[in-house]
């Protein structure tokens, strides 16, 4: 005897079911990009090794103590203050001895020497300082160097450091102001 | 002229609709691909503090995370920061270790790309980031991220 051909599914439910998981995945997918202040340590030094001597007139301290308070370059500072001191500190100014001390660099992309400041940051935070405080004085500090990034960039090019799209210009860009910041060992300044 | 006539009375057709299964199973496979489910249950609240010089972090398949912040369950292990690798709760000295495994866990010609990120909670205090850091430079692991939202600065 001939067996009986099954009968054909009725998938017209087949869809609602597709359309249930959809929901599913549709409801439990996270689209968040995580965004951040992009930092590079310092490798961890030797103890034997020298402390590099860097020229007082070069270097801009801002200390951080445990009540979120700002001393900028031993003065008692807002952080609102911040971003504009740095700017005016890393600026190159040749002739004045109030500011760093200036180096020319040859920046290969551009095949010109420019001149560069030889500031840096001197950053030291206490261990009672709160991480809110730390992240906006480093916020104030990454605004300070874009500022600069896009400063140079319109002087070259024309347009701003974020939309500059050439690998090589953006290079140079970064040649040409490097994020000099440096975070001291933490000690107790201030207290917990 | 009567051709025409006889399928007036019809109305329209119903639209086949045979092919829907296969644009929503299209569009589940394009979710189910794009999905990235959280590998790891939060044992500390990480409420991120906001920034204006954001960038985004890219290749999230390099990217290894510490959470730092105060306990969700606080009656149960206090209200001081904590810090949490994987799903557990740790101290500084797991930290190289951790280190080491997640890059065990990566192509040899990927590792010297991964990104730490610190998930750090806004109301902690240095002393412990510091730790971390520390530790994190000891272990090699140099290229760091402080995660934060994107806005208006807390503190002003």
């Amino acid at each position: 005897m001939a067996r009986k051909a099954a009968p054909e599914i009725n998938a017209g439910s087949m869809a609602d079911i597709a359309f249930l998981l959809l929901i599913f995945f549709l409801v439990t997918t996270t689209m968040d990009v995580d965004t951040g202040i992009t930092r590079k340590l310092p490798p961890p030094v030797e103890n034997n090794e020298e402390d590099i001597d860097v020229k007082d007139r070069n270097v801009l301290k801002i200390l951080v103590n445990s009540q979120d308070r700002l001393l900028i370059d031993g003065k008692p500072g807002d952080i609102s203050q911040l971003r504009y001191k740095v700017i005016d500190f890393i600026t190159p100014h040749p002739e004045n001895p109030e500011y760093p001390e200036v180096t020319s660099k040859y920046i290969e992309q551009l095949k010109t020497e420019i001149v560069v400041s030889k500031g840096i940051i001197s950053l030291k935070n206490s261990r009672g300082t709160s991480y809110d405080m730390y992240i906006a004085v480093q916020n104030e500090l990454a605004a300070a160097f874009n500022e600069l990034k896009d400063r140079f960039s319109m002087d070259q090019y024309g347009m701003k450091y974020s939309v500059l799209i050439d690998k090589d210009k953006i290079d140079a860009v970064n040649d040409a102001v490097p994020v000099a910041i440096s975070e001291a060992e933490p000690d107790d300044i201030g207290g917990n | 002229m009567s051709k025409f006539k006889t399928k007036q009375g019809k109305g329209s057709p119903a639209i086949n609709t045979s092919s829907l299964p296969d644009i929503i199973f299209m569009l589940l496979f394009f979710f189910m691909v794009t999905t990235v489910m959280r590998e790891v249950t939060l044992k500390v609240k990480t409420k991120l503090p906001q920034a204006t010089e954001v960038q985004k972090l890219e290749k999230k398949s390099l990217v290894s995370y510490i959470y730092i912040g105060p306990p969700t369950k606080s009656a149960l292990y206090g209200t001081n920061s904590r810090i949490q690798l994987n799903d557990t709760f740790a101290t500084v000295d797991d930290i190289q270790e951790f280190v080491a495994k997640e890059r065990e866990d990566r192509d040899e010609a990927d590792r010297k790309f991964i990104t730490t990120s610190l998930k750090v909670d806004g109301l902690t205090k240095m002393g412990i980031v510091t730790d971390v850091k520390q530790e994190l430079r000891k272990a090699g692991a140099l290229k760091i991220n402080y995660s934060t939202r994107k806005g208006k600065s807390n503190q002003k």
